[in-house]
């Protein structure tokens, strides 16, 4: 009686009946820094999650070598 | 959600436009956005040969489809930086190469060791400049790399896939920091100057998840896993700091950004880049703050002198 939200190579079992960014925040993710998909088809996270749903959650947040910030 | 303009079934929702949109009507709107920036900062024209710097990644890959889209002639750049750590460089030149060749474009490949004798990481750990940290000596090479490869294949501009997220988190370090110099010069579109190709950004209004999104859209294949070398990097810190306010506040990153380009009109940051005078390097005839050779060429004599590298000369030439 739950869904599945799937991290890269972390599984979180999650309540269904919530959306997709409640489930999101309760598990401490940030809703604004992943992009909610099922079945490569991509979702909005008010999203109702049903029974047995899969979610990937893809990360979207990149950097580390700075480029813009420095002198050219 | 509904999508805006069409009621179909919305894919994205960009809560700080109050815009849900459908997939089809999404696509459509980020070369729109793209074009409008390009506008808006007088970045380049039709005619302007492009070379965008294209690492493997959602946004310099998605920044290569968008503008070749619009019609603009817009060749890749690729910087191998040896980075072997999870096969990074490996997993995203491939990437890169399979996108140019399967879309038909041209792709300009550089090896960080051809110009350093050593990859990236090799080097950082050779110098003080890398302190076990690469970013610093990646920035440098990729700066210095990119300057000179536009300069000498006789480019218009230098393009990169810096989106809203990068230059508001960059603005915020900078701006915690109060490093007028650097505030002074972030803006959308950097002018020529002698030895210093035209740059830009065209993506710089646009959302990290929004160029996530459409590269997953446009089934774009760009390399998901992160720099081994950026876990810990103060930029992604302050990206999350940023988002932790964008989700109580929706477009609080977008106000940041446009606000501070507006204010720069009428804020008197300090002349730093108007003092700042230059001189050729001595080796390479970049353009130089300092005395005598320019930061590229002492980290690469460095890392030569480490390796017992002699003689001073440039892949590209």
């Amino acid at each position: 009686m739950s869904a599945i939200l799937l991290l890269r190579e972390k599984r979180f079992e999650v309540r269904h009946g919530m959306t997709i960014r409640s489930a999101m925040l309760a598990l401490d993710l940030e809703p604004t820094a992943y992009l909610p998909t099922r079945d490569k088809e991509l979702l909005t996270d008010d999203e109702i999650l049903r029974e047995n749903d899969e979610i990937r959650l893809i990360a979207i947040i990149s950097g580390g070598a700075a480029v813009s910030s420095e002198a050219r | 959600m509904e999508c805006r303009k069409c009621g179909g079934r919305a894919s994205i929702n960009m809560r700080q436009h109050k815009l849900p949109l459908c997939r089809d009507h999404f696509i459509e709107w980020i070369p729109a956005q793209t074009q409008r920036a390009i506008e808006s900062y007088n970045m380049f024209q039709f005619q302007d040969r492009v070379l965008v710097a294209v690492s493997g990644g959602k946004d310099s890959l998605a920044l290569w489809d968008v503008l070749t889209g619009l019609g603009y002639r817009a060749d890749g750049l690729y910087i191998d930086l040896g980075i072997e750590s999870s096969e990074y460089s490996k997993q995203s030149r491939a990437r890169t190469e399979t996108f140019a060749s399967s879309n038909g474009l041209t792709l300009i490949t550089v090896r960080a060791a051809d110009e350093l004798g050593v990859g990236v990481p090799a080097a950082a750990a050779l110098t003080r400049r890398g302190r076990g940290k690469s970013c610093s000596v990646c920035g440098l090479t990729k700066r210095y790399v990119m300057n000179q490869v536009a300069l000498k294949n006789g480019y218009d501009i230098l393009v990169t896939g810096h989106n809203l997220d990068d230059e508001a988190a960059t603005l915020f370090g900078n701006t915690l920091n109060w490093q007028v110099g650097y505030l002074q010069r972030q803006w959308p579109a950097l002018e020529a100057r002698p030895g210093f190709v035209r740059k830009a950004k065209p993506f710089c209004r646009l959302y990290e998840r929004e160029t996530a999104a459409y590269a997953f859209l446009r089934s774009i294949d760009y390399i998901y896993q992160e720099c081994p070398y950026a876990i810990g990097a103060k930029s992604i810190y302050h990206k999350d700091i940023l988002n932790r306010m964008e989700r109580d506040r929706p477009g609080a990153k977008l106000s940041f950004y446009l606000s501070f380009l507006r204010a720069k009109a009428w804020m008197r940051f300090a002349e730093a880049q108007a003092r700042l005078e230059f001189s050729a390097c001595p080796v390479c005839g970049a353009p130089t703050s300092a005395d005598g050779l320019c930061s590229f060429c002492r980290l690469k004599e460095r890392v030569h002198e480490r390796i017992g590298v002699s003689e001073r000369t440039h892949s590209y030439d």
